[in-house]
């Protein structure tokens, strides 16, 4: 069977390296430091040490009743990634990157953040590892998730205002690459989704498939077969991927991705790309955007803080493209309910990013056959949220 | 593997290895090319100058070519505006700002650059990001660009490996395909963007973005004279360079010397002035003179 992606990181048309010729060298350096690596018992030993006694891995998959009871013809199954240590499934990749670094002979850990998830993630296991640690963040996400700045501070990172742009994910990116480009010799850049140039997606990719690994395993063991739906929400799509990845080859087992309507796709304001986005390149990959009829990048926008961003990891466009996935939409009015309606019948209060993915169940009912399975990645807890919620529905 | 090579990057037209007088490549010269090979004639070495078009606005920007063809600028890079200019300093990110405030498109640009070819023939390369052109579609682009009277294009975040389209579209066209070296390239790699550049090589001065420094890597001039050694082709270094003095040492090793954010500085600073193109070409002028002392 063909792998993807092929030796120069494409996805079919899309993936690559499309980053300035400084930073080629040190994706050169990754690629082989990720490929020796990912090979060795040790490193993998070393990985599912942090993964289990440190990030609390493996994470339950939880048969849903009573939000199952809602829905006639559902059978749902959460992934609990809200469970781990930080409370979302970024942790997963953050330790897998750090590792790297450290056996690269990096010093220095850069960081792009939205939601604040990722930075902390990373903040994380840089005081862990005891290495130096930047977080550039939207200054608008700084001020939607304050607290999040506050706890990257607390575990020393230095938490890095950006200005430029509209000040949230892409423009934060765009920040951690020029550092990148300027200390590329002892800095790592630990990016946060299935992004960026070629190894990323790929090293992503791998670190989070361990989700998928796992619900595979638990589903066949409690329920003797494989699920009808995988469903999990997509920004740059990692916890999608980490989900997907694993049940690639079953082929009877359908896959969506629901990404941010913000408020409706056919407004200026939403994070659809997949739904409403052309091809182009962003962040070193050719993928899937939302961009001008000039080909300039357009300002995203969704409740989520960590689905604000207009790009999509090109695995993802290459799935939608072969059929393999398919890709909804969920307003953020929708994530709302969403999150209200896991908080009443489970008692779980799941992110916003993850209560786009909650909501689609509700439309996914009346669409489906009766007694159809599915595993919802929770990807993150609501905790981070609650500033944002109680505005909203107050209001 | 050489021929493997090769498939990867094929030679470009008017670097034809032979060197075969008179044929057909010839006779369609580039602008930047012919300007090389009259540099070389007359043992001199190019000064670049870059300005974002539209900054801050097009009009503009016509003036300061026109005037930059008479104050000693050998070839113009001119920037297309793009929201996410992830190789680019500050200085050079709020000149692309300004630029798309404007509403400055690639049309704009190429209409311009048509107004300023019915006086001037100063060499003009555009400089842009991937996706403004890939969205435009490469082959349209190209078109258009010639017919304009471009005659390159530089893609800060294009290395050649992904940079195949555009070379083969762009030899269509004669216009010149420019890429990157930098101080991280390993010397296998120099070889190989070397050979997929036409009309010269960017060597990068810095590990960074673009913006004007004070200070410059000592081990530069080492590094191009590295660099020298392994291809024919001119090689300009740019990122960083501000002063006359940084010209005229970079000038000892290099074919070639771009500067930048030091001259949208300038232009930032005389915006709204009546002396802007002026004071702009007076700048640049002093920029230049290294370059320009032994008069022919």
């Amino acid at each position: 069977m063909k792998t993807f992606p092929d030796k120069h990181g494409h996805f079919g048309e899309f993936g690559g390296q499309f980053v300035p010729e400084t930073l080629m060298s040190c994706l050169a350096d990754l690629k082989k430091a990720f490929a020796t690596l990912r090979k060795q018992k040790a490193f993998q030993q070393e990985l599912a040490h942090y993964l289990n006694d440190y990030a609390g891995r493996p994470t339950k998959l939880y048969f849903a009743e009573r939000l199952s009871q809602k829905f006639k013809n559902l059978k749902i199954y959460l992934k609990r990634e809200d469970l781990l240590h930080t409370g979302a499934h970024k942790i997963n990749n953050t330790l897998g990157q750090i590792l790297l670094a450290k056996h690269m002979g990096k010093t220095r850990i850069i960081a792009e953040t939205g939601a604040g998830q990722h930075g902390v993630a990373t903040a994380t296991v840089s005081a862990l590892f005891g290495l130096k640690c930047q977080i550039y963040m939207g200054q608008q996400d700084m001020e939607r998730q304050a607290l999040n700045v506050f706890r990257m501070q607390l575990l020393g990172a230095t938490v890095v205002p950006v200005t430029s742009g509209s000040q949230t994910l892409k423009d934060a990116m765009n920040e951690a690459i020029r550092d990148w480009v300027t200390n590329v010799r002892d800095t790592f850049y630990i990016i946060g989704s299935v992004a960026g140039p070629h190894p990323y997606p790929l090293i992503v990719r791998e670190f989070q498939s361990i989700i998928g690994r796992e619900a595979r395993m638990q589903f066949l063991l409690k329920e003797k077969k494989l699920p009808d739906y995988l469903v999990a929400c997509v920004g740059g799509g990692s916890n999608a991927m980490g989900l997907f990845h694993a049940f690639y080859q079953d082929h009877r087992v359908q896959m969506i991705g629901v990404e941010a309507a913000g408020r409706g796709v056919n407004t200026d304001h939403h994070s659809a790309t997949l739904s409403s986005g052309s091809i182009g390149v962003l962040h070193g990959s050719k993928s899937e955007l939302l961009q001008t009829k000039d080909g300039q990048i357009r300002i995203a926008h969704s409740i989520a803080a960590g689905l604000d961003y207009p790009g999509v990891g090109p695995e993802h466009a290459y799935y939608k493209k072969i059929g393999r996935a398919r890709y909804e939409s969920v307003t953020d009015q929708e994530a709302l309910s969403g999150l209200k309606l896991l908080s009443e019948t489970e008692g779980i209060i799941p992110a916003l990013e993850s209560s786009h993915a909650i909501f689609y169940l509700t439309k996914m009912n009346r669409q489906v056959k009766k007694k159809s399975s599915v595993i919802v990645c929770l990807s993150g807890r609501g905790d981070k949220d609650m500033h944002t919620v109680r505005e909203k529905l107050l209001k | 593997m050489k021929n493997r090579i090769q498939q990867k990057f094929p030679t470009l037209p008017g670097f034809n290895p032979r060197g075969n007088p008179g044929s057909e490549e010839d006779v369609m010269i580039n602008r930047i090319k012919q300007k090389f090979v009259e540099l070389k004639k007359w043992q001199k070495k190019a000064f670049i100058a870059y300005i974002a078009a539209g900054d801050p606005n097009l009009g503009t920007t016509v003036e300061l070519v026109k005037a930059f063809d008479q104050a000693g600028v050998d070839i113009v890079e001119l920037g297309v505006p793009f929201s996410d200019p992830l190789a680019d300093g500050t200085t050079i990110q709020m000149a692309s700002q300004r630029a798309l405030k404007q509403g400055v498109t690639i049309n704009k640009i190429l209409q311009i650059v048509q107004r300023i070819r019915q006086t001037s023939q100063i060499p003009i390369a555009l400089m842009t990001y991937y996706n403004p052109i890939f969205h435009y579609g490469l082959a349209a682009f190209l078109k258009k660009a010639r017919q304009a009277g471009v005659d390159g294009v530089i893609v800060p975040d294009l290395p050649p490996e992904e940079g195949q389209d555009l070379i083969r579209e762009a030899k269509k066209f004669d216009l010149a395909t420019v890429f990157f070296i930098s101080p991280t390239t390993q010397v296998h790699r120099m070889a190989r963007i070397a050979k997929a550049s036409t009309g010269f090589v960017y060597y990068v001065s810095v590990t960074g973005i673009t913006g004007a420094r004070q200070i410059l890597p000592k081990e530069l001039i080492e590094n191009i004279k590295k660099a020298k050694r392994l291809t024919d082709k001119p090689i300009c270094v740019g990122f960083g360079v501000s002063t006359p003095e940084q010209v005229k040492q970079l000038s000892q090793a290099a074919d070639g010397v771009i500067v930048g954010s030091a001259i949208i500085k300038q232009i930032e600073k005389h915006r709204g002035k009546k002396d802007l193109i002026k004071s702009v070409s007076r700048f640049v002028q002093e920029l230049a003179k290294p370059l320009r002392t032994h008069e022919r």
